[in-house]
């Protein structure tokens, strides 16, 4: 017997004046008045608990829907896009068949919380998305952002964070390819912990999230339930970091690949077999985004018995059921016939299944505990119908101050001497060194069709063993530009992503993006959000690459100091065949290094105005997308007509950055002259957008010149990959072995 | 005729696949084995793959020991049958005392992928004498659990009898003991491996390298000659 009578739907009606806690579960007075007034009565506590979750910003998007819009509405026509923006992953057409499904998202707070678990069931839930649209899931990315690399957290968050994903990725058995890992202060207290997932499929695997067919059976499989989680997307997500609350530890899930790994296999055996209506995985808001989710997606409703729901600690209440966030559950909606066999499955992988309930033929999400009805809602006002808000937004009026502080003012060094000097202090600082330390903890060649992983420009997967058919994935966003001019810094952001997919040999096809921002509630953050949305959207309208889903992640900061905006890019990219891919290592002693595109006096906001000078103000490079198309196409072909043997995209830190890496990789030299119309330190430390170095045979000099010529692509013969050092004629010779001690120990040394 | 080669897939293992395609590009054939079956389906040899089995919970490697695939397989190992087990396989064929000694946590704590150089050392194995005695090659390794140790009498019996099959050179990624990175049984027939050979068949794939294939063709010529 239970202290307390049930709250019954009929309880609810006939208690109107019943106190219920919609502010601690994180709900606006306003909008605990609208769910008052959808149901026409107060919600039940377990009806409370599925709005208050389901409308919170990480469910809802309420701040930032208005502007998402326009990546639906300035969409570039495609072919290539299968599923867009709206399913759990978008879902591209690679050809010969095959459809590729990515997408990125946040696990930001989680992972200051609680490192390593937050971390771990980042790449846990979006591997469980990719699952969820019918694919075999086949890499992850992780684009990572910490505090200064010094600060003591760092030392606490980092560790954590990177045994976290390799911890779970590698025992799910998926090679971890790319992603990035950025130091700034700004990120201190606030952590990016992103997550980005590749699956591939035949193209009638494809999967939705829908109950459709009354009489259908509801099944949740995986783990049980238990109490972690429980609230963890209102509270953790859609909250500001506030010293004085108490800890919120417990809102973390904890992760257990194993089961997950037995999921996914049980689950494509059961897609296999055709088994599968629909189906939709248990991430942020659990049982009640699953079925509001998967009701409101279909032709009916559903009614759902909460007691038949496995526990993991049997004292859980309805509410603290429907909002937990247990990790390695999914939801499945199968035909009664085919319940048996799906039932089967599961077992065969030890994977606990069970009938929680069935889609019925009316239009309402009806949830039962103990013989009592606690839910009859509409599933669309949970799901879909949610609060949207036009927040304000203004041009923070230190941003004209802030891009007249031109970092192409800052002294720029004096002699040989000194370009050499910072040139150490460029490949050895934090961001642009090695970060080996982090990547050996990943596991790069499982599933053994890993064609090309971090430190290359893009990472690549082998998807067809018969025809070499292949996918490209890069990962790319810098805040400093982004904060300079969010709306050319999310452009710069697509850019580069879009380069480094091309620079690896493959054509660009499709985006995915997490957008890291501050507080909404901030009119200049959500001015930063607006023009980064819209930025973005400009240029994959020009650029012909459609969005096809992501993620966004508000309320990253701390007090008043947000985070820098943080637009994080992922862009796929397709290859006819891996044979054809171009590495970053320098191949061959003797080959002539060209650069690609045109370098201009573009310091602002670059690694060298942050290493040197420590300095942040100016505007952002230029962004000339039609010249980012040409680049990209001329790599594509010299790659496939076998005219370059290597190619580097130049970004943070420039040409010298690039040379650095492909002759540490390569353990081949260069010796580079300064061309005509630049200067040493222009040349070396630009970072003009919307260019490449490549090396040729010489065999092929005259075919890639005539190329580019024709294209009307700058082309500019700056060395010769030479030696056993890094040497710019006239100025300064760095051993390999130097360059390589600079720029492969300061991370380790940093985390020690 | 051709050579039927089983690998055996555990929940939790996760280079099954890879296992099969090395098996396939060496030119044999690959058998699928589930770990609740104790058919062996008359496979000529068995491959132990890497992974997690079981999650790798209580130890690595401790629970699949006990699988119903586990009791033929020690049967007919001790029996003669051709068994490798690559990393997770290594430390089960240690639970299982096919091979002596066991694995610990890497002695710097941390997960560890790298391409790996090696020193082949025994050569006469069923699944190594495609190699030369004293070959260098270099073989991805990948591993949490990757610290071979025996106690001091192990290792000198295994050192005299030529039974280290495999050493790190250049560098010791976890600490193992003697730096071995692979052993075998007295007869040959059963060996063990932290890295990763059926990562390192194909040029382009992985490192590039294909200095894991002999691993495969061995066990075939044996198989095909016998």
């Amino acid at each position: 017997m239970s202290r307390t009578p049930l709250d019954t739907v009929e309880h609810a009606a006939a208690t109107p004046d019943v106190e219920l806690p919609w502010a601690e579960l994180g709900l606006k007075k306003d909008e605990y008045e609208r769910v008052v007034e959808i149901l026409g009565r107060r919600p039940t506590g377990a009806e409370l608990a599925m709005y208050s979750v389901m409308w919170s910003e990480h469910c809802s998007y309420k701040s930032s829907k208005v502007h998402l819009r326009q990546f639906g509405e300035k969409a570039p026509q495609s072919d290539a896009l299968l599923v867009g923006i709206g399913e759990n992953a978008g879902v591209v057409d690679v050809g010969q068949g095959y459809a590729v499904t990515f997408k990125v998202e946040s696990h930001n707070h989680p992972s200051y919380v609680e490192p390593y678990q937050g971390a771990a069931t980042g790449v846990g839930g979006i591997v469980r998305d990719i699952i969820a649209m019918g694919a075999r899931p086949v890499a992850v990315v992780d684009p990572l952002r910490f505090g200064a690399a010094d600060h003591p957290d760092t030392k606490r968050v980092l560790p954590g964070v990177v045994a976290g994903i390799g911890g779970y990725g590698n025992c799910l058995g998926l090679p971890n390819i790319g992603g990035e890992v950025v130091f700034d202060a700004c990120y201190q207290g606030n952590p990016l912990v992103n997550a980005g997932a590749i699956g591939v499929m035949r193209h009638e695997d494809i999967h939705l999230a829908k109950a459709s067919g009354a009489g259908n059976k509801v099944i949740l499989y995986g783990a049980r339930t238990g109490g972690d989680g429980i609230g963890g997307a209102s509270i953790l997500a859609s909250e500001t970091f506030d010293d004085a609350k108490p800890s919120k530890r417990p809102a973390v899930q904890v992760g257990d690949p194993f089961q997950e790994k037995l999921l996914i296999e049980c689950t494509l055996e059961a897609f296999a077999e055709k088994l599968v209506v629909g189906i939709q995985d248990l991430g942020a808001a659990g049982l009640s985004c699953a079925t509001s989710e998967l009701a409101s997606n279909g032709s009916g409703g559903m009614r759902v018995t909460l007691d038949d729901v496995p526990l993991r600690d049997s004292t859980l209440s309805p509410e603290e059921i429907l909002m937990s966030e247990s990790q390695e559950r999914m939801c499945a909606v199968v035909e009664p016939a085919k319940v048996d066999r799906f039932l089967e499955i599961c077992e065969k992988w030890d994977v606990i299944a069970t009938v929680i309930g069935e889609v019925t033929d009316g239009d309402r999400l009806e949830i039962y505990w103990h013989g009592g009805k606690i839910v009859d809602v509409d599933p669309r006002t949970v799901a879909h119908e949610g609060p949207v808000y036009e927040r304000p937004y203004a041009r923070p009026s230190w941003q004209d101050e802030l891009q007249a502080d031109d970092a192409n003012k800052l002294p720029r060094p004096a002699t040989s001497d000194e370009l050499k000097d910072q040139v150490l202090k460029l490949v050895g600082s934090p961001n642009q060194a090695s970060k080996k330390w982090i990547t050996s903890q990943y596991d790069h060649f499982v599933q053994g069709n890993t064609v090309l992983a971090q430190p290359e420009d893009s990472g690549m997967i082998r998807i067809d063993e018969a025809t070499g058919l292949g996918v490209a994935i890069a990962t790319d966003g810098n805040g400093r530009y982004a904060k300079l001019d969010p709306y050319h810094g999310a452009q710069l952001a697509l850019a580069e992503a879009y380069r480094n997919v091309a620079t690896t040999g493959a054509k660009p096809l499709a985006v995915s993006d997490c957008l890291n921002f501050g507080s909404p509630e901030d009119p200049a953050v959500m001015w930063q959000f607006a023009e980064a949305v819209r930025g973005l959207a400009d240029a994959c309208q020009q650029l012909g690459t459609p969005v096809t889903g992501g993620n966004v992640s508000l309320y990253n900061q701390t007090g008043e100091a947000a985070i820098h905006p943080t637009p994080v890019v992922a862009v796929l990219g397709v290859i006819d065949d891996v044979a054809r891919r171009t590495p970053v290592a320098f191949q061959e002693e003797g080959q002539l290094l060209y650069l690609l595109g045109d370098t201009r006096e573009e310091f602002s906001g670059s690694a060298w105005s942050q290493v040197v000078h420590d300095h942040l103000g100016g505007l952002p490079p230029q962004v000339d997308l039609e010249r980012e198309r040409l680049l990209a196409e001329i790599l594509i072909s010299a790659s496939r007509d076998g005219m370059i043997d290597s190619a580097h995209d130049l970004s943070d830190g420039g040409l010298i950055q690039a040379v650095v890496e492909s002759a540490l990789l390569g353990g081949k030299g260069a010796r580079l002259v300064v061309p005509d119309g630049l200067d040493a330190f222009t040349l070396l430390f630009s970072e003009s957008a919307g260019r490449a170095i490549v090396a040729v045979p010489r065999s092929e000099e005259v075919r890639f010149n005539d190329m580019c010529g024709a294209r009307g692509l700058p082309v500019t013969r700056i060395g010769v990959v030479d030696g056993d050092s890094v040497e710019l004629q006239g100025e300064f010779a760095l051993s390999l072995e130097e360059l390589r001690v600079v720029h492969e120990e300061t991370i380790p040394a940093l985390l020690k | 005729m051709t050579a039927r080669i089983g690998v055996v897939t555990f929940p939790g293992s996760l280079d099954d696949r890879d296992t099969q395609r090395a098996i396939r590009l060496a030119g044999a054939e690959p058998v699928a084995l589930w770990h609740k079956d104790k058919d062996l389906k008359q496979v000529d040899a068995v491959v132990l793959c890497g992974g997690f089995s079981y999650g790798d919970y209580l130890r690595a490697g401790a629970i699949a020991r006990f699988s119903p695939v586990m009791e033929t397989v020690i049967e007919q190992a001790k029996a003669g049958l051709p068994v490798l087990g690559i990393c997770n396989g290594f430390q089960i064929l240690t639970e299982a005392h096919l091979l002596p000694g066991g694995m610990l946590g890497n002695d710097h704590l941390h997960f560890i992928c790298r391409d790996q150089k090696l020193r082949v050392e025994n050569a006469e194995t069923s699944w190594t004498s495609d190699y030369s005695a004293g070959q260098e090659i270099h073989i991805p390794l990948k591993n949490m659990d990757g610290r071979y140790v025996a106690d001091q009498y192990t290792l000198d019996k295994l050192e005299a009898e030529g039974r280290v099959a495999f050493r790190y050179l250049d560098f010791n990624p976890n600490g193992s003991l003697n730096d071995i990175a692979g052993i075998t049984n007295e007869s040959g027939n059963v060996v063990g491996l932290m890295p990763h050979p059926e990562h390192a068949v194909e040029p382009l794939i992985g490192t590039g390298r294909t200095d894991g294939l002999p691993f495969f063709t061995s066990i075939l010529k044996k198989l095909v000659n016998a």
